[in-house]
């Protein structure tokens, strides 16, 4: 298994058309720790890119015949990520450590994640990074009402950043803010042009970081499960998702009554039993993936006394991370679903039984050995 | 290889991850490894019993998803289990069906 530490991290910058994906790219890669950093455009682009990489990708999708959506690979972007590493190889182009991908405006991110995800070549030299969404301030609530793709680009995103706030009012601001977090409710979120680029913020303290055993990247999604964002200046306040507690797994909802796509938290008091977790969520992905837009949780595991995160994007879920330690004193487990159409309450009803019917079940086996 | 795909290298799943530094994994050793493979047999049979359908470790290499009648599949890991399921019973697997949610209450009432 190669060393997740040396596969070139992918960032995803994902916004519906005219959200200003290009204009956050020209400001990144001016930053000086982006100087090695590569760039795929799927659209033709106009940024001069004069000492970076530029390559273009078409807009073809290959769905393998197997209704195995995990591996949905958009062939030509698989091609050219491939095309790029091999050309860095052969010292045909300059050495990068980043790639970015700026897609077009009307893409659904997922077939783009699961291909680096899941391309049998490129899993073995690029990881996924953070997805990168950009909202337009003065367009934004509209195109989120009236377009279901920037919805879900939005509500996969890892990272958000709403442009020109300097063209409308700020109360108009809040409210998409507050329409963006019915959507993501714990994402990293900055304004632009009134607040300055942070490139670490946005691009560093991934999942992979997590595994790497960063603490600053283990902070991040703690707070990010929480919802409380006090690690930095730029971090807007996300709603609290503190849920109610209690086995029964009750937790918080932050539906969006204008659209399908909404947020909820589930909680835990016990210790989960993982394996029933894991046929559980592989059940649900597999029925239900398609409008899981994400998954992501922090859970107080049976038997193992650190906390292991879950981070998952539709049918694609990253490997279960286990962290260094707890974030706090809170020892129970927290999941936040963001869902397309699905109901909180049936979600929660279903967890629930299976871990109470699992739980009944060792229970029943251990008495019977007298254990 | 992934055997829905036929695509050389694609089995690992987030159930399966491999241990390393900094991933949650019940693969460390041969003996933890064939433990959970017995959990997991136990728990899935606790939900395919609604299908009509029993799971059974194959080898500890993989599983063997049958039929009442003895139709078989052999299943790679957890991704592939339900997608099998529902080829041999034409039915939809679904962790959110009332009925099944109504089964699995009744079973530990």
């Amino acid at each position: 298994m190669t060393d997740s530490s040396a596969l070139i991290p992918v960032n995803l910058i994902t916004g519906f058309l005219g959200s200003g994906k290009t204009t956050l790219l020209q400001r990144l890669l001016r930053e000086p720790a982006l100087s090695d950093t590569a760039v795929l455009i799927n659209e033709f682009g106009e940024v001069g890119l004069d000492h970076h990489l530029l390559e273009r990708i078409d807009e073809t999708m290959v769905l393998l015949q197997s209704g195995c959506l995990c591996c949905t690979i958009r062939g030509e972007l698989s091609s050219a990520i491939k095309d790029l590493h091999s050309k860095r190889e052969q010292g045909r182009i300059p050495f990068f450590r980043r790639l970015v991908v700026e897609s077009t405006g009307l893409a659904d991110p997922f077939p783009i994640l699961s291909t680096v995800h899941a391309d049998p070549v490129l899993k073995h030299h690029f990881r996924l990074g953070n997805v990168i969404a950009t909202v337009d301030a003065v367009n934004g609530e509209t195109q989120l009402a009236l377009q279901k793709e920037n919805a879900k680009q939005v509500a996969v995103a890892d990272r958000l950043f709403i442009t020109k706030t300097d063209l409308t009012e700020e109360a108009a601001v809040e409210m998409l803010i507050s329409r963006i977090r019915q959507l993501n409710p714990s994402a990293p979120l900055w304004r632009t042009p009134r607040e300055p680029l942070d490139a670490e913020g946005l691009l560093s303290h991934d999942v992979f970081e997590l595994a790497g055993k960063s603490e600053t990247a283990q902070r991040w999604f703690a707070a990010e499960i929480k919802g409380r964002w006090q690690l930095g200046r730029q971090n807007r306040p996300a709603q609290d998702l503190d849920g109610a507690g209690g086995d029964g797994g009750q937790g918080n909802d932050f539906s969006c009554h204008s659209g399908s796509i909404h947020a909820f938290s589930l909680v835990f008091d016990a210790p989960l039993d993982w394996t029933v977790f894991g046929i559980w969520l592989t059940m649900l992905l597999n029925r239900h993936g398609a409008r899981i837009l994400r998954v992501k949780g922090i859970l107080n595991v049976a038997d193992s006394p650190a906390p292991v995160a879950i981070h998952g994007v539709q049918h694609l879920v990253h490997p279960p991370v286990h962290m260094v330690q707890w974030p706090d004193e809170d020892r129970r487990s927290r999941i936040v679903f963001i869902v397309d159409g699905l109901e909180h309450t049936i979600i929660e009803q279903s967890m629930s039984t299976f871990l109470r019917a699992q739980k009944q079940s060792w229970t029943e086996k251990y008495d019977a050995l007298g254990v | 290889m992934c055997a829905l795909c036929g695509v050389l290298g694609n089995a690992d799943h987030w159930t399966d991850a491999i241990a390393r530094p900094g991933v949650f994994s019940r693969q460390s050793d041969a003996a933890e490894r064939r433990r959970e493979r017995m959990r997991r047999v136990q728990c899935a049979n606790r939900v395919l019993k609604f299908y009509g359908l029993k799971l059974s470790d194959w080898q500890g290499s993989a599983f063997l998803l049958s039929t009442a009648t003895g139709k078989t599949e052999i299943v790679d890991h957890l991704a592939h289990l339900w997608i099998k399921a529902e080829k041999l019973t034409g039915r939809l697997c679904d962790p959110l069906d009332p009925a099944l949610i109504a089964q699995l209450e009744a079973a530990h009432d």
